[in-house]
């Protein structure tokens, strides 16, 4: 795979709660190619989890309009699970808990669902371990939270690292990560960024989905977009960051509007 | 006897008593009376005294009324339509191979992964021992009869070792004890007799597969087991039941006793015919399952995995006798289509520092109606007594129910008394978090399960704890989405 492979193109992309109908998208368009890391940044109910939602297959949202293609596959056509077994991931904004069920037990099945969906026999416990050993160390996961139960009890740094953990081991094309710094310290942002930056690659894609540019300065991403009702307004470098943090969201929610013809 | 030779014993046994062409009279008439209860007794050459057993036990029963208090429904059972007694089918009228039997009772082995052989058994394929009414060829018999464990069918027993059956016979669960009991002790046709002497640790877990082949023939099994002081055993129940679209009748007793010391620990896979998914069919399951914990720090342990039957009405029970004796109760009731399960236990604390724990989980889906129904009771003498109740409930989809009546008699200020109830619904979040990471709905659902009921699932034995797994991701196929 090189640089210029498109992992995902996304096309006037519109969506709306099924429960009441509220469009939350309102025509999306973005294209994330191999080894690129964007940043999607904007206000809260700007639409930017709503936007990971969509792109894993979450239930509760309808597509009005629009295309997404996936390695050129129609994504929106498939059940959740086969976007995980075709590389997408997603890095959860609220980690789920499952209780009873031991977090390696847990990676194990999803890493041979994977697996198997690419034609690749199961992966025997030897080398189970030592790719959970290898894994664990890039997030500094200590050994007793790969036993204890799927996020049960594990502080939101915690669940956080568990993330990005079965992020290394599952080796997605694709990773989308929801807020991935909410609720961390700074320690625990640094590790986890640097994780993170350990599994940038060529073949990979990556969408950093955050309100704040704090996590940007530990991973600095290749693009930043700027969403804001439900559409993408600005499109930067690392300096739209930057001017962000100086002048707020307000500035660009006023343009935005001007620009689509509406009067706020 | 080996092994061996009872199964060929058992299995040929038509011709031995010459009921070569007419298989068929081996089935009584419907409809129960003294004329069947002597028959039935007669039939299997008992004793005068529990002959006399039996009869008490009918007439108390023609006074009793069936119990209405659990949380179930059903059309009115006609006691007078039942068959009390069935004789195993010619193994020659069953199917000849796994090509004769249901595909669809097959894929639910297949999934199980119930081991070629082992379901060629199960579902009737020419090869067993186990039959409807007259049970248990028991394998391992001779080492077991080294060490003094006696291990043999009820009928069994009560030719070969009377003193013992009459003396703990109806010692846990008296003939009087309830409507369905009763009807047990009056017509029981057989079951399992397990006696492990003074001080000896039973060296192999004990089980017995038991299930039903025929149509219309109640199912009356009758266990005993009784453990001497400081002796030990794990006995292991497990079944199965083909598709079948009567209803069938399932009243079983089963007495637990342990002596000072004496540890045992009964696990059960229940899996009968749960009915399909329209609620049509599937078997009335109403049991009676007791221990007495009669000596000094003695231990009895229940756990069960019930998954199967139409409807359940269960409460495995201790009564702690002994002071420092321990009673527990493991239970994972799964409820699914139109299933109703009422299903709990009673721990009746007598002696001094008595102690017991309660778990239970219980899980819901399609129409499935799940009660826990739990007695707690602690007498002025049981100074120092202890329980703990924990009490979950899992609801998948919202036309399903969980039910918990947990019920408390105390009666000495010395006690202390813990109980813990939660009731959760698979979430759509828990179930989009598995399935974002590559598992499908089924697997998603069965994942999550199994770790609420992991709990129960640990404390049975390995190779059980395995199938148990399998069963409660089977039982919920289809349940969600």
């Amino acid at each position: 795979m090189n640089v210029t492979t498109t992992i995902l193109e996304i096309r006037n992309l519109k969506a709306r709660i099924a429960e009441d109908g509220t469009e939350i998208l309102k025509g999306v368009d973005l294209t994330v190619r191999a080894g690129e890391v964007h940043a999607i940044m904007g206000p809260n109910g700007s639409g930017k989890s709503t936007l990971a939602h969509v792109l894993s297959g979450r239930e509760g949202y309808e597509v009005t309009d629009g295309s997404v293609l996936y390695k050129g596959k129609d994504l929106l056509s498939m059940p959740p699970e086969m976007r995980a077994r075709e590389g997408v991931f997603l890095s959860f904004q609220y980690p789920v808990e499952i209780p009873g069920v031991a977090n390696t037990y847990f990676l194990r099945m999803a890493l041979n669902a994977v697996r198997k969906h690419r034609g690749l026999p199961e992966v025997d416990a030897m080398d189970f371990l030592a790719l959970v050993e290898e894994k664990a160390a890039l997030v500094e996961m200590e050994d007793a939270l790969l036993s204890r139960n799927v996020n049960e009890g594990f502080s939101g740094g915690e669940k956080k690292r568990n993330e990005i953990f079965q992020m290394a081991v599952l080796d997605p094309t694709l990773a989308i990560l929801d807020e991935t710094d909410s609720g961390l310290d700074i320690d625990a942002l640094r590790v986890i960024a640097s994780g993170v930056n350990s599994l940038r690659s060529a073949d990979r894609a990556m969408l950093l989905i955050t309100h704040y540019q704090r996590l940007l300065n530990y991973i600095v991403p290749d693009v930043i977009h700027v969403l804001s009702d439900g559409r993408i307004v600005r499109t930067g470098d690392k300096s739209l960051a930057l001017l962000l943090e100086e002048k707020g969201y307000g500035w660009l929610e006023e343009d935005a509007s001007v620009g689509a013809g509406k009067v706020s | 006897m080996s092994s061996n030779e009872v199964l060929s014993e058992l299995t040929n046994q038509e011709y031995r008593h010459g009921f070569v062409t007419d298989v068929e009279s081996e089935v009584f008439r419907p409809g129960l009376d003294e004329e069947i209860v002597a028959a039935i007794s007669a039939k299997k050459k008992e004793p005068q005294w529990l002959l006399d057993w039996r009869l008490k036990a009918y007439r108390h029963w023609l006074g009793m009324t069936e119990p209405k208090w659990a949380k179930v429904t059903y059309p009115p059972i006609d006691y007078q339509a039942i068959r009390y007694f069935a004789a195993p089918k010619s193994t020659k009228d069953g199917p000849q191979s796994l090509a004769d039997v249901d595909p669809e009772l097959l894929r639910t082995y297949e999934k199980l992964g119930v081991p070629l052989e082992e379901r060629a058994i199960l579902a009737g394929v020419a090869v067993d021992a186990v039959f409807d009414s007259v049970s248990v060829a028991t394998t391992f018999r001779e080492s077991l009869a080294k060490v003094g464990v006696i291990f043999c069918s009820f009928s069994e027993a009560v030719h070969q070792h009377p003193d013992l059956v009459k003396k703990y016979l109806g010692s846990v669960v008296p003939y009087t004890d309830n409507f369905f009991a009763t009807l047990n002790s009056a017509v029981f046709s057989d079951g399992s007799f397990c006696f492990v002497p003074k001080g000896v640790r039973c060296p192999m877990e004990l089980s017995t597969y038991f299930r039903i082949n025929q149509p219309d023939t109640g199912q009356f099994e009758r266990t005993l087991i009784v453990a001497e002081e400081g002796a030990s055993v794990s006995y292991l129940e497990g079944c199965t039941a083909p598709k079948r679209d009567t209803n069938q009748l399932h009243a079983a007793v089963v007495e637990l006793v342990a002596l000072d010391d004496a540890k045992i620990k009964y696990s059960t896979v229940q899996n009968w015919y749960p009915g399909d998914k329209e609620g049509k069919g599937g078997i009335y399951n109403f049991v009676t399952k007791r221990g007495k914990c009669a000596g000094k720090r003695s231990k009895i342990a229940w756990t069960q995995v019930e998954t199967g039957s139409s409807i359940t009405w269960k409460y495995p029970s201790c009564v702690l006798l002994g002071d420092d004796s321990v009673g527990e109760f493991y239970s994972v009731a799964l409820a699914n289509n139109y299933q109703q399960a009422d299903t709990g236990t009673k721990m009746i604390h007598i002696g001094k520092n008595t102690r017991s724990t309660i778990v239970s989980k219980g899980i819901s889906a399609g129409h499935g109606q799940n009660t826990y129904r739990g007695g707690v009771s602690i007498a002025k003498s049981a100074i120092g007594a202890r329980n703990y109740s924990q009490c979950d409930s899992l609801l998948l989809g919202d036309k399903c129910g969980a039910h918990t009546f947990p019920y408390l008699d105390v009666k000495t200020s010395t006690a202390q008394i813990e109980h813990e109830a939660s009731t959760s619904k698979i979430g759509e979040d828990q179930l989009f978090y598995c399935r974002q990471r590559g598992l499908t709905t089924e697997d998603a659902v069965s994942l999550i399960v199994n770790g609420f009921a992991k709990r129960v699932i640990r404390e049975l034995p390995m190779e059980f704890a395995v199938e148990a797994t399998k069963l409660l991701g089977v039982s919920l196929e289809g349940s969600v989405g």
